[in-house]
């Protein structure tokens, strides 16, 4: 009977996975392809999430669905031309020290602008109930969830392992030098991946905001756990975003199953476990500018 | 070629958490022979929604009293801080006082920043009335003579909800599922709350702790569908119970919920369909008294809103400070605590005055117990909950609820 409710847990965990995989994919993209350790990425999940408590009344969950992580996109490639490009170059630790600001301005503007209160919103009720498996239990929200986060992943890796647009920006990290040397500016690739990265966060934060509370600290809520799900999965590693973000949701689970208090603490402990035995990360390649 | 190393991502992570670190920057303003009050407060984090209500309450209190002539004929001049944690909470207190030289401070919600507070409050002799903390243990081994506490204690909070249960039938033979937010406010809850049930014939199906910091709440729901309790029980704080809410509501889960801890302003988020349960406050809007209606108009009038239960005790806190004073005729902080603990009566907004029982500096008072509101019924965002009534009932001694006076609490 112990062994059933295990594997309610794991498969729960897997449904927990896509949501720690669509926060983290994004700022995975930004830090691989564009090496800035974007700690405003929670921020603008942040901003997806009010985006989607504003526009709804008048465009419905549907529309604020699309359109707001296209406006939190818009956003991105704003921020990337005025401030990332400054330091793609320059002492990560810049980059550090700007994010970390810009992801004060927000939380601090979305209080000015919303207050501190978070904002009711709910489940559309199409996307409401659950659906049973046996004895198992799937709101049908989270398979939603899981649905999108699979779509955004397809779309991500299509991008930028099948296109010729993702052969200059990869060819970008390893030597961006020799790509320039070959007459491509790789400045438009840098805003397009920005504008991609931001915009899951983005996406990240429509879904989330019927099931989280939508307040001003949401972003800073979720941000190391999506640092966490990025540092296992391995920098620079597609498919250890993915592995990693399953592997957490599904050790938190079975931890809480367990030992609920150790709940958050697992994802952290599995870090380390990672780390320890392989430094770069469950997948992490091998990036020259990276070492 | 600059080398970005795989440690700076980790640093990155360990940048993130810190975020949740970061205070907000001092208001002092400069004002000659104005009695300044030191306001105190979590304004960032897991409670920020709570300290953002304290800070409308106090606000709109000093306005007041300014607008009246003030205290003794001075301005109150506010000097108010983000608590952010204990630590950051206890420098900021000792500030206060010596540098910024408050005659009290007022606020806090955290019940481990509020026993920093109160340890500085102790050492130099200055009053600090807690307006959020409400573990017992502050009333208890940690109590001292200049922390005083409008907040109810959680004995006061699990008697006003316990007394529904009991009417209910939700307790005896019944099994409870509690879940508990993991840090000196929720463990203190838990005992309290275990105590109540043990003693009424209830137990646990499990009681578990859950991590501040944890935003998703699904193994918790797959491990109370199984359990099948008769009662969910909500020893959580702040954002918590919203998550907590959303999430109870997204898998459909029917077992009646119950809370021994509560702020309406995490309900007025959760969102339409989100809110059930019985649920216990020390003040709500629908307070039938004139002084509790006359606020309400104020608070709307000048924000907007509904005021709510945080607010309502920062508000009477320094309207109690300036009656105080005001009959004292002097804002100095040996007299405002003996004058406290004498027994002096105030308004605060109910239908019997309240007072500070000189055992534990605790305010005796009554207590307020509120029922979801069927979704349906719901008129706007605000209307989530009816009135259950008041605990103690009409002619019950005030002290039934409170915290035992089992000797722990060595000031009086």
């Amino acid at each position: 009977m112990q062994l059933v409710f295990i594997l309610e847990q794991v498969l729960n965990g897997v449904l927990v996975g896509a949501y720690y995989l669509l926060i983290a994919l994004g700022l995975s993209l930004i830090f691989a392809l564009g090496g800035i350790v974007n700690l405003a990425h929670g921020g603008f999940y942040a901003i997806g999430a009010y985006l989607a408590v504003v526009l709804s009344p008048h465009i419905g969950f549907a529309g604020a669905f699309v359109v707001s992580p296209v406006v939190v996109g818009l956003i991105g490639i704003a921020v990337e031309r005025l401030l990332f490009r400054r330091f793609y170059r320059s002492d990560p630790i810049l980059s550090l020290l700007l994010t970390f600001g810009l992801a004060m301005v927000i939380e601090q503007g979305l209080r000015i602008v919303f207050g501190a209160a978070p904002l009711p919103f709910s489940i559309p009720p199409d996307l409401r109930g659950q659906i049973f498996v046996g004895d198992f239990i799937y709101p049908r929200y989270r398979v939603f969830i899981l649905a999108v986060a699979v779509a955004a992943v397809a779309a991500t890796w299509f991008i930028v392992y099948r296109t010729a647009f993702g052969r200059v920006v990869r060819a970008g990290v390893q030597n961006p030098d020799v790509v320039g040397a070959l007459g491509i500016s790789l400045a438009p690739y840098m805003t397009a991946i920005a504008a991609l990265g931001v915009g899951l966060a983005g996406l990240a934060g429509v879904l989330l905001a019927p099931i989280a509370g939508v307040h001003p600290a949401m972003g800073a809520e979720i941000l190391t756990a999506a640092f966490v799900v990025v540092v296992i999965g391995g920098l620079g590693s597609f498919w250890g975003v993915i592995a990693a973000a399953t592997l957490v949701g599904v050790v938190r689970g079975v931890t809480i199953y367990f030992n609920p208090s150790w709940g958050e603490a697992s994802m952290y402990l599995l870090m380390a476990l990672v780390l320890l035995l392989r430094p770069r990360g469950l997948l992490g390649e091998r990036i020259l500018k990276f070492e | 070629m600059t080398k970005l190393s795989r440690r700076v991502l980790v640093k990155g992570a360990a940048g993130s958490a810190l975020l949740a670190g970061v205070g907000m920057p001092a208001i002092v303003r400069a004002q000659a022979d104005a009695i300044r009050i030191g306001h105190l407060t979590p304004l960032t984090g897991f409670l920020g929604p709570l300290g953002e209500y304290a800070v409308m309450g106090v606000k709109l209190a000093a306005e007041e009293i300014n607008n009246s002539g003030g205290v003794m004929g001075r301005k109150i001049e506010l000097v108010m801080e983000d608590s952010v944690n204990p630590q950051t909470a206890s420098a900021k207190a000792e500030r206060l006082i010596e540098r910024d030289k408050v005659a009290m401070i007022i606020g806090e919600i955290s019940s481990a920043s509020g026993l920093a507070i109160g340890q500085v409050a102790n050492r130099l002799k200055t009053v600090f009335i807690n307006t959020g903390c409400n573990s017992d243990a502050l009333r208890g081994t940690s109590c001292n003579p200049y922390m005083f506490h409008i907040e109810g204690a959680n004995s006061m909070y699990v008697m006003a909800v316990g007394q529904y249960l009991l009417r209910e039938n939700m307790v005896k033979g019944k099994k409870w599922y509690s879940l508990t937010a993991d840090y000196a406010f929720g463990h203190d809850l838990l005992r309290v709350a275990k105590k109540f049930m043990e003693t009424n014939g209830g137990q646990f199906a499990a009681d578990e702790l859950v991590p501040t910091e944890a935003t998703d709440f699904s193994p918790y729901l797959l491990k109370i569908r199984q359990a099948r309790p008769d009662l969910v029980v909500s020893n959580l704080a702040g954002n918590q119970i919203t998550n907590f809410l959303k999430q109870y509501s997204e898998y459909g889960l029917s077992f009646p919920v119950a809370g021994f801890g509560f702020d309406t302003v995490v309900a007025w988020g959760a969102g339409k369909g989100n809110f059930s349960g019985i649920w216990p406050l020390v003040w709500h809007h629908l307070v039938d008294t004139p002084s509790s209606k006359k606020y309400v108009d104020a608070f709307q009038k000048k924000y907007g809103k509904l005021p709510e239960n945080q607010s309502w005790g920062d508000y009477n806190s320094l309207k109690i400070v300036a009656q105080s004073m005001n009959e004292m005729k002097s804002a100095d902080p040996q007299k405002l605590a003996e004058h406290l603990r004498k027994g002096a009566k105030f308004d605060v907004m109910k239908a019997r005055e309240a007072y500070f029982r000189p055992y534990d500096n605790q305010m005796m008072m009554e207590m307020y117990a509120v029922r979801a509101k069927e979704p349906a019924k719901m008129k706007d965002q605000w209307d989530i909950y009816d009135a259950l009534g008041a605990v103690p009932g009409p002619g019950e001694d005030l002290e039934i609820i409170a915290p035992p006076k089992d000797g722990t609490c060595k000031i009086g």
